[in-house]
């Protein structure tokens, strides 16, 4: 009776020290984590073996996708001081509750005409397909040559450092969508940028 | 394992009851031990795999007077026309369209495809110069109807072949766009830009 316990018992071990150490890294990992920002236009990344990390900080994003544009900026002084340059230029005014509300939000894609409104929503009323369109940014009313004039203007102002743009396109979209989005960067002496690609497998 | 208490089985005996107690504080954590493990992978892997990759590209400096565009003269031994055409097909030729080296044809993207070519060409290329320095020159042409994976592809196989210049051109002569299918004339395409790899 007492054998049959005995070899039982050598097959168990201690697992109090191994499951504090998960947890632990565990708590680590969940804290550290960001969580993923939910965005107003998605979009299917084409692959790249490439493996070049996008910087955190100083970087604007342009998305485009199915013909329209869509811009997201880093930092939340840079925004409000963005949209502060913005409004100037445009004729729009907005609040200082605006303005850090602003600083919160996600890419966004609407004249700044109706900017206003779109600050004033949620964020899962503003994620809604069809809320939000595009930047304008044909000759004639070219906002998103503005925005990102400004968007640099107000990095070099705040962090002191050029602002980095990158581009995310989606993998259908064709060519002239994105060599537009370039134009508007070369008119502005931007010739080097970043384009947002996912990852592909080494044996490609 | 650890065990799995379930109390005393019968408590007939009373000498095994002090043995029951004893084994009752301990608990089994494999389970536990399990979807903590489970976790921390999915807490790791999902850290440093969510930050996008991205692809640098730089551009040469536009200037909107033309008579600053200085135009580069390269041994036409030494370029590779790379045309993008739409529903992912792709044409190569070597050299001159006129006096081709290798005529144009038609080319798969990805490792049988375009990569073969290009690091024959690539070999090619440094025997002829019989100069390092004078490799490959690689001119990419996306055509209207191109779509932006096309791009990526391309200046992807750039990066894993390491072909030493190339460059994004968006002017297309009326042979190259009879080449890859698409019709009608339009001259919007501003001056060539040029992209030198580092």
């Amino acid at each position: 009776m007492a054998n049959v316990k005995m070899s039982k018992k050598a097959t168990s071990i201690d697992m109090t020290a191994m499951c504090d150490v998960a947890f632990l890294l565990l708590t680590f990992f969940i804290l550290t984590a960001t969580a993923k920002q939910p965005e107003p236009l998605p979009v299917d990344t084409p692959a790249s073996t490439v493996q070049t990390k996008l910087p955190e900080t100083d970087l604007a994003t342009i998305t485009v996708g199915k013909g329209n544009v869509f811009f997201d900026l880093k930092g939340k002084e840079v925004r409000k001081r963005t949209l502060e340059l913005m409004g100037q230029k445009y004729g729009v005014t907005f609040t200082e509750e605006e303005a850090s509300r602003f600083a919160l939000m996600e890419g966004f894609g609407v004249p700044i005409q109706n900017l206003k409104s779109v600050i004033a929503m949620t964020s899962s009323e503003r994620n809604r397909a069809g809320v939000q369109s595009s930047i304008p940014k044909d000759s004639l009313d070219n906002q998103l040559a503005d925005w990102i004039q400004n968007a640099r203007l107000s990095n070099i102002e705040v962090n002191d450092k050029e602002l980095q743009i990158a581009i995310k396109g989606d993998a259908k979209e064709e060519y002239p969508a994105i060599k537009k989005v370039m134009d508007i960067l070369q008119d502005q002496k931007i010739n080097s940028f970043n384009l947002v690609t996912g990852l592909r497998g080494k044996d490609f | 394992m650890a065990e799995l208490n379930t109390g005393d089985s019968g408590g007939k005996k009373g000498s095994k009851k002090v043995r029951s107690k004893k084994q009752n504080s301990t608990v089994d954590l494999t389970a536990m031990v399990d979807l903590a493990f489970l976790l921390i992978t999915f807490f790791m892997l999902t850290t440093s795999l969510s930050k996008p990759q991205s692809m640098d590209l730089g551009l040469p400096d536009k200037d909107d007077d033309p008579t600053k565009n200085k135009d580069v003269k390269v041994d036409e031994n030494r370029t590779m026309t790379v045309l993008l055409g739409d529903d992912n097909k792709m044409m190569y030729y070597m050299g001159l369209l006129a006096t081709p080296k290798v005529a144009p044809k038609n080319i798969a993207y990805g490792k049988e495809g375009i990569r073969k070519e290009l690091l024959k060409q690539k070999q090619g290329v440094i025997q002829y110069t019989g100069n390092k320095d004078k490799g490959l020159i690689v001119i990419i042409k996306p055509s209207k109807k191109s779509n932006y994976r096309n791009l990526i592809d391309i200046l992807d196989e750039m990066a894993i072949v390491d072909v030493p210049t190339y460059a994004i051109v968006n002017d297309y002569s009326p042979e190259e766009r009879k080449l890859i299918g698409e019709g009608g004339a339009d001259s919007t395409t501003p001056a060539a830009t040029e992209t030198a790899a580092p």
